[in-house]
């Protein structure tokens, strides 16, 4: 992003020439890492941002192309989720963060492929089919912003935005060698963002470097009347100075460096935490004693709200409808039985039953208190520590052909970014180096809720220090 | 059959739209009058990707009707999602309060046979209505109408207190008459505004264990409340009495066979799997939100018809009479503060006034016989310028043209005669037109008068001041 603005402050492109180069490329492009491109809206938007740049207006996001996540409303842009559902379903307004984007006169290029409705870690239940990994295309981008990340690794937009409810963000970063950031829950509005699991949702950015991440990171979040969860924090801009490490306490839980780690993952990630030492952080060890419950409290506080959540789609009002039916009864069960894949539908059943009579308090209510006192082991460890660094994922990009056919090990693979949605605080991951198959490694960084600030300046000067965002495929 | 060795047991669920003016999480209005799905924005729509904002003013309401009640008021607020499949429910769930609802373990006081009866009240909680189904109008399709869809509703829950359908349409009217005075509902159960269920169950006298339940469903006005329980306690009875048991179930009331039928069974009852509403904070009242509204609260009925028996010296049954509105209250204080006899103006408002608006039907904030046209008609009687006949007519004019009693009095020449001189010339020539009866009465006929007078009356087209004349005609006959 920054280097998109540069390149226009300096004339050597418009942006017009500039976004009608991206949408030759998406064209081209294999990756189905988008679902619809906003090719019109976007030439036309370019346009005008030709106009305004000569105006001399000083902005990091005029003119730059972003690929939006395609479960994020969009007027008049189609918004499918990747569900057959609601895949002729054309929103009648802008999500709070689009608005923000278009006022800052960032150009909406395109929609981006995930998993149906978000559901998944590796953007394979798309009803539109599979992304494929810039590094190695025969390996899945992640999920469930597989799209999103695909697209900012083989250059098709200068940032995207990805939702992250279990880390939906940071794994298909970590997957792909890019950047992306989970913000603390509230700071980024929801309004618009069609829900997966409301509690723990957050919209947030994906981009090559740290740096661009705090740059549309600032243009999206801030409080929202919109949005009942917003959290009203004033203006503060994020520092886009990295921050020095002489003195931060970077704690480091055993437990994320526990059995089920690729030996690869660790060793890049360990080389990364020793980078932050080298830059002059104290690394202490830390204790998360409750984080072992957190993918059994996620799956059902997440699969609960989705069940809800995905009510709405009942084919009466807009999306899909199965219309060949004898009752009421009938077309919602062939509705949703045909708008729906296995793993939403799996997920609906789930939720159903842990929120079921009889059922409620030996699951969604204890999970609930298992969530608080996951929230307290966070609470203590940041009494000793200002970061918390570990792995983002257990393993690097699968193929997607071994995907494995066990939902359960799947589930097991969020273990280490699951903990960031289950307490709302604020995560990133930053590419930390390859394994031996040249596949990137993502290293995730966790702050205190609302430090943004330090997360990214943690960032930043790893990465100044480090050139692994700048590896392309 | 036995009735008297039975008790009837009857708890009743009230839902009551709110007269906010919009809706209870978005900005929509909460006039439903409108074209179908006029009145709807993304978020009553349910649309994908919209969040709930909660409408503080449904607080208010909440916190006026629990105060009103003797409630207490939750301090941590928080909201639930009842989930079930519907097409007039947009979100497939209602936002609606389950674990912490805004009040709690209230009573209204009714008038029971002769003795006040304590109502308990369980909850009251804030929730949002569904839109409404429309059916039959393109057969085999059916529509939807969200415009309702969002609008505020308080439920109110009461105890198994009830203990005969008198005193549930007492509970009835009563709750109704203090959300009319709060202003926070019309109350207006035909139109649905105000929307009653009842659980009922019978158990023989001195009985330790309910009898089972039923529950009644759509009964659209008092009469039909008192009507479907009638039938409802018959039935159950008769159940017990020839031998069989009351199962349980939701019941409709049809109102034109004047029966209820069975709807769904406990079986076939919905699981709403409730859980906290995550897209909403809990909402907190403390102690100074509670003052404010408290602070702001009107008159309720009760202490106003108190003050009227104290204040104003008027019999019971007139203070229930004049405060069954704030409308009817307020209308009979303004006569009051121009006109000081106020058990006049009562007489005239139970009667005249009363009749009036009922047939006019415009209620009371149109009608136009101001308390000013009112009062001033009652004094024009008092200084003997029309009398009390006269005055009726006077009111059907104030009623067709919305003009003055002076004016009327003024351009119909219908001042009562009540100059002695002025008199005594008719009584005069009267008395010259009718020699034979004078002479009758002179011989000791003294009844013969009543006709005179009628006579003098006739002459003035009974502008005739009643009393004067009497005097004048004795006194010239004599």
């Amino acid at each position: 992003m920054f280097d998109t603005a540069r390149r226009y402050r300096y004339e050597e492109i418009t942006p017009s020439k500039e976004i009608h180069g991206l949408i030759e490329r998406i064209r081209k492009d294999s990756h189905n890492a988008f679902i619809t491109v906003n090719a019109d809206e976007a030439f036309e938007d370019a346009l005008k941002a030709d106009r305004e740049l000569d105006d001399e207006k000083e902005n990091a996001l005029l003119g730059v192309a972003l690929a939006i996540k395609d479960n994020i409303c969009t007027k008049e842009l189609k918004t499918t989720c990747a569900s057959r559902i609601l895949s002729n379903f054309v929103p009648s307004y802008d999500a709070t963060v689009i608005e923000r984007l278009r006022k800052n006169g960032a150009i909406i290029i395109g929609k981006t492929n995930l998993d149906e409705f978000a559901m998944g870690s590796a953007t394979t239940s798309s009803f539109v089919g599979p992304s494929k990994n810039p590094w190695d295309t025969a390996r899945t981008p992640g999920g469930s912003s597989g799209g999103s990340a695909a697209a900012v690794a083989a250059g098709l937009c200068a940032g995207a935005l990805g939702s992250d409810t279990g880390g939906s963000i940071r794994q298909p970063a970590s997957f792909c060698g890019i950047t992306g950031l989970k913000p603390t829950y509230g700071t980024v509005s929801r309004y618009g963002l069609v829900a997966f699991a409301s509690s723990m949702d957050q919209i947030g950015p994906m981009t090559r470097s740290a740096r661009d991440a705090a740059v549309l990171y600032d243009a999206i979040k801030g409080y929202d009347p919109r949005d009942s969860t917003s959290i009203d924090m004033g203006y503060n801009p994020i520092s886009l100075d990295p921050l020095d490490m002489r003195g931060l306490r970077v704690g480091v839980p055993d437990v994320f460096f526990a059995d089920g780690l690729a030996a690869d993952v660790h060793k890049a990630v360990d080389s990364g935490i020793s980078t932050l030492n080298e830059l002059g952080a104290e690394i202490v060890p830390v204790d998360l004693p409750h984080i072992r419950y957190g993918v059994a409290v996620y799956y059902i506080i997440a699969t609960a709200e989705a069940s809800s959540n995905l009510a709405r789609y009942d084919g009466v009002r807009y999306g899909m409808r199965v219309a060949e039916t004898e009752d009421l009864m009938d077309m919602y069960m062939a509705t949703r039985s045909k708008g729906f894949n296995t793993e939403v539908k799996r997920r609906i059943m789930l939720g159903t039953y842990v929120l079921s009579a009889g059922y409620y308090d030996a699951y969604y209510k204890k999970a609930s208190q298992v969530r608080t006192l996951i929230m307290q082991d966070f609470n203590r460890a940041f009494e000793k520590c200002d970061i918390i660094a570990g792995p983002t994922t257990p393993v690097t990009a699968f193929g997607l052909d071994d995907m494995i056919d066990d939902p359960l090990s799947i589930y097991l693979l969020d273990i280490y970014t699951i903990p960031a949605n289950l307490t709302g605080l604020p995560a990133i991951s930053v590419p930390c180096g390859f394994d031996r198959d040249g596949l990137p490694v993502g290293m995730q960084l966790m702050a205190p809720a609302l430090r943004e600030d330090s997360l990214l300046g943690t960032a930043m000067a790893f990465q100044e220090y480090t050139g692994f965002h700048e590896a392309t495929p | 059959m036995s009735k008297e060795i039975y008790d009837v047991v009857i708890g009743l669920e009230v839902h009551a739209q709110l007269l906010t003016s919009t809706k209870i999480f978005c900005g929509c209005s909460t006039d439903t009058g409108l074209e179908p799905n006029t009145n709807t924005c993304p978020v009553c729509m349910g649309m994908p990707g919209v969040l709930p904002v909660l409408n503080k003013r449904v607080v208010d309401c909440g916190i006026k009707l629990g105060h009103a009640t003797n409630c207490r008021i939750t301090e941590d607020n928080i909201f639930a999602r009842k989930n079930y499949f519907y097409p007039d429910l947009p979100k497939g769930y209602q936002i609606t309060q389950f674990d912490e609802p805004i009040c709690t373990d209230g009573y209204i006081d009714i008038d029971g046979k002769g003795h006040a009866k304590r109502i308990r009240i369980n909850r009251i909680h804030m929730e949002e209505d569904a839109g409404k189904n429309i059916h039959d109008v393109d057969a085999p399709y059916s529509y939807v109408d969200y415009n309702r869809a969002g609008v505020p509703l308080l439920e109110i829950v009461t105890e198994p207190d009830i203990s005969s359908t008198d005193e549930a349409v007492a509970y009835l009217k009563d709750l109704r008459q203090l959300m009319q005075y709060l202003n926070i509902c019309d109350g207006n159960m035909e139109q649905g505004s105000l929307r009653c269920d009842a659980n009922v169950s019978v158990m023989k006298k001195g009985a330790e264990v309910y009898g089972t339940r039923t529950e009644l469903k759509n009964m659209n006005s008092f009469r039909n409340v008192q009507k479907a329980l009638e039938f409802e306690i018959e039935r159950h009875i008769g159940l017990i009495e020839s031998g069989g048991h009351v199962v349980q179930e939701t019941r409709l009331w049809n109102a034109s066979s004047n029966q209820t039928f069975a709807m769904r069974s406990k079986e076939e009852s919905h699981d709403y799997r409730y859980f906290p509403e995550p897209d909403l904070v809990p909402i907190v009242i403390d102690e100074s939100w509670i003052a404010e509204i408290v602070q702001k609260l009107p008159e309720l009925p009760r202490e106003k018809r108190q003050r009227f028996m104290q204040q104003y010296s008027l019999p019971s049954y007139d203070a229930d009479v004049l405060t069954q509105t704030t409308g009817l209250a307020d209308y009979f204080e303004q006569c009051a503060g121009l006109y000081d006899r106020p058990k006049e103006i009562s007489n005239w408002i139970m009667t005249e006034v009363l009749r009036a608006v009922k047939d006019e039907q415009t209620g009371l904030k149109d009608f136009k016989v101001t308390p000013g046209m009112l009062a001033g008609m009652l004094v024009l009687i008092r200084k003997g310028t029309i009398s009390g006949k006269m005055a009726k007519d006077i009111f059907e004019e104030m009623l067709s043209t919305g003009k003055g009693p002076e004016e009327i009095v003024k351009d119909k020449g219908l001042a009562q005669i009540s100059g002695e001189e002025e008199l005594k010339d008719v009584v005069a020539c009267v008395l010259e037109e009718h020699p034979a009866e004078v002479n009758k009465y002179r011989q000791g006929k003294t009844q013969v008068m009543g006709f005179l007078v009628g006579q003098v009356m006739k002459a003035t087209k009974g502008r005739a001041n009643p009393k004067l004349l009497n005097e004048i005609v004795k006194e010239m006959l004599s």
